[in-house]
């Protein structure tokens, strides 16, 4: 009989095996308030999946989200945060942030925009610029 | 003549000596030079600095600001009550500050304060008259932070003036800025050394004008 040598113990990997991608429609998140969108999107993220959400919230939910995001940094387990990023139709048009000026991100309708958010314990960072939105992993 | 004279008087008490002073926030991602700016600005008029800079993100994890900032420019007087923000950011994580030799209780607690310091700095965005938003040149000036900001103070209607900081780095491109915020006046400064300061001034009354 053959000695079997002791098996390599096998390093612990860090790196994600999978990743689940949610997506949820604009339908979903229209006839709902500013605190129910950020608690929805929350709760996803907490589930340690990324959002590709159809549509955009307002600044003034996106303010509200990070807000509610730092209270939960250091109160829930492993949760460091988020990265979000919006890129919108046409928007090298008029500038980047010259469609707020005009008034016009809300008039062309949230929902022609797609937001990108993820858990920063997943997603080191997000580059974006006018035309395209770069997902780094950790 | 004379009519005219007392015409223009009433129109500048009208515009710069209804309030006592005018809120200047200074917002912007972490790292962007926010409390270089302020210090600056507070050193040249006051003598004095608003508060403690570092090379390790969120250095300013409270809200604090310095009143009865008197600023001249061109023979024009306006008082300032200026306000310096922790920089807003979306995630924070302590082991990041554990890169900068910090230890991991000290780390842990630096990333509580700047969770705190960021609701801070958002729940202040009421408060202000006027706010220059403050990102670093040699970054990528499309981030998600910026427009949460933008977004925030154009829905508030809250005057915006947009500095495009540390113009003495070789990687400085305020011209990328510039495209960025098209809509709005860009001054590319360095706070550290008080390069360009002088545009600066001038933008800070011209915003005043708006507030």
């Amino acid at each position: 009989m053959k000695k079997r040598g002791k098996m390599p113990k096998k390093k612990k990997s860090k790196k994600i095996k999978g990743l689940t991608i949610q997506f949820i429609p604009y339908i979903e998140i229209e006839r709902l308030s500013s605190g129910e969108r950020v608690k929805k999107i929350l709760n996803v993220i907490l589930g340690n999946k990324m959002i590709i959400l159809q549509g955009k919230l307002w600044p003034e939910e996106e303010t509200r989200l990070i807000e509610d995001t730092m209270a939960m940094v250091g109160h829930v387990k492993n949760f460091k945060g988020i990265e979000l990023a919006t890129i919108n139709p046409n928007s090298d048009a008029l500038g980047f942030f010259g469609k707020f000026k005009h008034g016009l991100a809300r008039a062309l309708g949230a929902q022609e925009s797609i937001t990108i958010i993820g858990p920063a314990s997943i997603v080191r960072e997000m580059k974006r610029d006018p035309k395209k939105i770069e997902v780094m992993m950790r | 003549m004379k009519i005219l004279r007392n015409f223009t008087k009433r129109m500048f008490n009208l515009f710069f000596r209804r309030r006592k002073e005018i809120s200047l926030g200074f917002y912007g991602p972490p790292n962007g030079g926010k409390t270089t700016l302020a210090n600056r600005i507070c050193k040249d008029w006051t003598g004095e600095e608003i508060g403690k800079v570092s090379k390790i993100p969120h250095e300013t994890r409270n809200v604090q600001f310095k009143e009865e900032v008197e600023i001249k420019y061109k023979e024009k007087n306006l008082k300032f009550k200026l306000i310096d923000t922790p920089g807003i950011a979306t995630k924070i994580d302590y082991e990041d500050f554990m890169k900068y030799k910090m230890k991991k209780k000290a780390a842990q607690k630096r990333a509580k304060e700047a969770t705190k310091g960021i609701i801070e700095a958002i729940q202040w965005l009421d408060d202000m008259d006027a706010v220059v938003i403050v990102v670093d040149s040699t970054k990528n000036p499309y981030s998600q932070v910026n427009i949460t900001i933008v977004g925030n103070l154009i829905a508030k209607k809250i005057p915006v003036l947009v500095v495009a900081n540390k113009i003495d780095l070789k990687k400085s491109d305020i011209k990328r800025v510039e495209a960025a915020f098209p809509e709005y006046d860009v001054v590319g400064i360095s706070a550290k050394y008080g390069k360009n300061m002088e545009e600066f001034y001038e933008s800070v009354f011209k915003l005043a004008k708006m507030a």
